[in-house]
């Protein structure tokens, strides 16, 4: 039987090269390159890695977006990917995590049948790390999150993990169907192949609409579904010159900067 | 909510499509109009010149008052409690204060033998602790903490719960939030209830126009701020229409209330009906070791090493450094092509890009390529003989002085951080 692997993911803003405009305050947007969210490659290469391994495996990625969103599953498809699927509609925007995990949810149900869900730990514009533990629950599956190394058994039916920890990791085991969510440890994304680009711009990518998903627009996605509203936004005071550390001796340096440190709330 | 262009007023100049991030604004012949991207976030109301975009309230109003008290999780691992739960209880404590004197603040504690730490939640504030003890909760694991924290959140209905954002923290709240149906916002940075007090912060330490906002205001509802956009962007989060509220909090943001010695608190033990069955996964063995298994890319803090260092030698110092403060070793490509360290600690354009919380530059000059792969860290520290390294152009901190006489008092003086900072703010 085919071992079926979804890889959820999302087309994001390059947070590296947003600017901010020094006379309005806000964000400058224009130039701003749209990327595969780096922690996603890391999950869609652990699952091409599988791919790789075992033979009758079969990877989709699913996102959800603005109809652009297909360069970046025609970038995964060009990596190595199956198939993908763009949720995209007027309906879902402005959904929250909570909302997106529906729509996420309703796109694996429709696809039928999973028995690996990967994600990213969490996508740069948003830095939630929300949406695939959501969709886990949505699904009523297990999950393992920040996993930094992956092992499958032959059966493809237990998985060892190891998951990250502050100071550490810790070695958890896991069946299938599950969610996995990558951080950048797991392992190093490879690029799109030639052969893969010529096969990915003749491979047809499917959209679907919240109708198609069965999704209720009013109370399951979008915006006036979503439990959490955004209330104000603004941006952050621009950073001054840095502070230079002098003091009589290195001890009290050390000191000084210890207490820096602490005022900026890093330790 | 939604954004509404006032069709009268705009004159299609497009000032708003320029920082709209979200590509949410389209032009429509002569004006605008906003598109299914749109997240409310309120970017464009600001840069209209002509004030043609509008932010509407679709507020229904449900009954959320069977909600009442703050709840913080109170994270332990291996029987000690996570410091960033203390934190957390002196921040509920303040938000408890402020929404009424009648609102408290309770930890939720969950564990197997962890009863005795809920003196130390009372010590630092709670007026409660909820206990659940089970040998089954005795290492955290998904199914088994989120089963029974959302039990415990349907019994007792608290208004606001808060998590560290932890690994665990991180893992759990959003797998609660999901189930309970309700918001969560991640790694918070500043909370309110009070508009007044919203009002106050934004003042000293945003670019945010207040004047909207009706300091006198009574509703209490959580304002929740966090950064976004790699820090680019502050957005203020709420969660109007379903309870509980819930946040996770980066650690070291909130303060600690004073410690009372001796002081109790109200106990109250939680039923709960937790099997076997209900946890599918299983935890074969918790490694404690920061150096080797973080990568640069996940670290949190990195110590990175240049040719200031002198020679091979040093990285023995910045090793311990880095094992000192729970960081990860990096270096400047010059330490690499000299042979002093593999690529693989590399930072920079042609290394590893990085974002840690810390970036300690020692004895690093700071080439273009180097800071295109480091500026994006929250804080960085640069310690460098020569007071003209560019590197002291993107440095928080800087310390103009040797390396090998400020890295030992540094690592030496760590763990006092907390008492030189108290002391600090007393003197």
């Amino acid at each position: 039987m085919t071992f079926k692997i979804i890889v959820c993911a999302k087309q994001v803003p390059d947070t590296n090269e947003i600017k901010i405009d020094p006379v309005t305050k806000t964000l400058i947007r224009e130039g701003v390159p749209s990327i595969l969210n780096p922690d996603d490659a890391n999950a869609l290469e652990e699952a091409l890695r599988l791919k790789e391994q075992y033979a009758d495996t079969h990877v989709t990625v699913i996102t959800m977006g603005p109809p652009q969103a297909k360069d970046m599953l025609i970038e995964c498809l060009a990596m190595g990917a199956d198939e993908a699927v763009l949720a995209s509609d007027r309906a879902l925007g402005g959904s929250d995590t909570w909302a997106t995990s529906n729509a996420l949810s309703a796109v694996i149900e429709k696809l039928g049948g999973y028995d690996l869900i990967f994600a990213g730990r969490q996508a740069i514009d948003g830095d939630t790390a929300q949406v695939g533990p959501q969709i886990a629950e949505k699904l009523g599956i297990p999950q393992v999150t920040y996993v930094q190394e992956c092992k499958i058994d032959h059966e493809m039916k237990n998985i060892t993990v190891k998951r990250a920890l502050e100071d550490g990791y810790e070695v958890v085991k896991i069946k299938t169907p599950c969610m996995l969510t990558a951080i950048k440890g797991l392992n190093k994304p490879r690029y799109m192949s030639v052969r893969g680009i010529y096969e990915s711009v003749k491979s047809d990518i499917k959209t679907w609409g919240a109708k198609e998903l069965g999704l209720d627009a009013d109370r399951e996605v979008g915006l006036d579904a979503s439990p959490t509203n955004v209330y104000r936004s603004f941006t952050p005071l621009p950073k001054g010159k840095g502070t230079t550390i002098k003091a009589e001796s290195e001890k009290e340096t050390a000191q000084k900067l210890l207490v820096g440190l602490k005022t900026r709330h890093v330790i | 909510m939604a954004i509404q262009v006032v069709k009268n007023r705009c004159t299609g100049c497009r000032a708003c499509m320029k920082v709209c991030i979200f590509n949410a604004i389209d032009a429509d012949g002569k004006k605008i109009t906003i598109n299914e991207q749109c997240t409310a976030c309120g970017q464009c109301l600001v840069a209209c010149p002509f004030d043609a975009i509008e932010k509407t309230d679709s507020g229904e109003a449900v009954d959320l008052s069977a909600y009442k008290h703050v709840w913080v999780f109170a994270e332990q691992r291996e029987g000690k409690l996570m410091s960033v739960v203390l934190e957390l209880i002196g921040e509920g404590y303040r938000l408890a204060r402020d929404i009424s004197d009648e609102t408290k603040v309770y930890a939720l504690l969950i564990g197997n033998g962890v009863e005795a730490l809920a003196n130390d939640c009372y010590e630092y504030g709670a007026d409660g602790v909820y206990l659940i003890e089970n040998e089954l909760l005795k290492n955290y694991t998904t199914d088994g903490y989120s089963k029974v924290m959302t039990d415990a959140i349907r019994m007792y209905k608290p208004e606001i719960v808060l998590f560290g954002a932890t690994h665990i923290g991180r893992d759990l709240a959003p797998r609660v939030a999901a189930r309970l149906n309700t918001g969560l916002t991640a790694d918070c940075t500043k909370l309110d209830v009070k508009v007044s007090r919203y009002i106050e912060y934004a003042n000293d330490h945003t670019t945010l126009d207040t004047s909207s906002l009706d300091p006198n205001d009574p509703s209490t509802g959580l304002k929740q701020t966090r950064p976004a956009f790699g820090g680019n962007l502050m957005a203020t989060i709420v969660c109007p229409r379903t309870r509980p509220q819930m946040s996770t909090v980066r650690p070291g943001v909130m303060q600690k209330k004073e410690r009372v010695p001796g002081a109790a608190g109200e106990m109250i033990r939680v039923k709960h009906s937790l099997s076997k069955r209900d946890i599918r996964t299983e935890v074969v063995e918790i490694v404690k070791s920061a150096k080797e298994m973080v990568s640069l890319a996940d670290a949190e803090i990195i110590c990175s090493g240049g040719r200031g260092l002198g020679d091979a030698a040093g990285f023995k110092l910045i090793e311990q450094f880095a094992e000192k403060v729970g960081g990860v070793v990096g270096s400047s490509r010059a330490a690499v092509d000299a042979g002093w360290i593999d690529h693989s600690h590399q930072v920079g354009q042609t290394g590893t890009t990085v974002k840690p919380k810390i970036y300690f530059a020692c004895g690093i000059s700071g080439a273009i390529q180097h800071i295109a792969g480091m500026q994006g860290s929250d804080v960085i520290v640069a310690i460098n003989k020569d007071p003209d390294a560019p590197i002291f152009e993107v440095a928080d901190f800087g310390i103009v002085d040797d390396l090998y006489r400020v890295i030992p008092e540094i690592i030496a003086e760590w763990d006092n951080a907390g008492t030189l900072y108290d002391a600090s703010l007393k003197g």
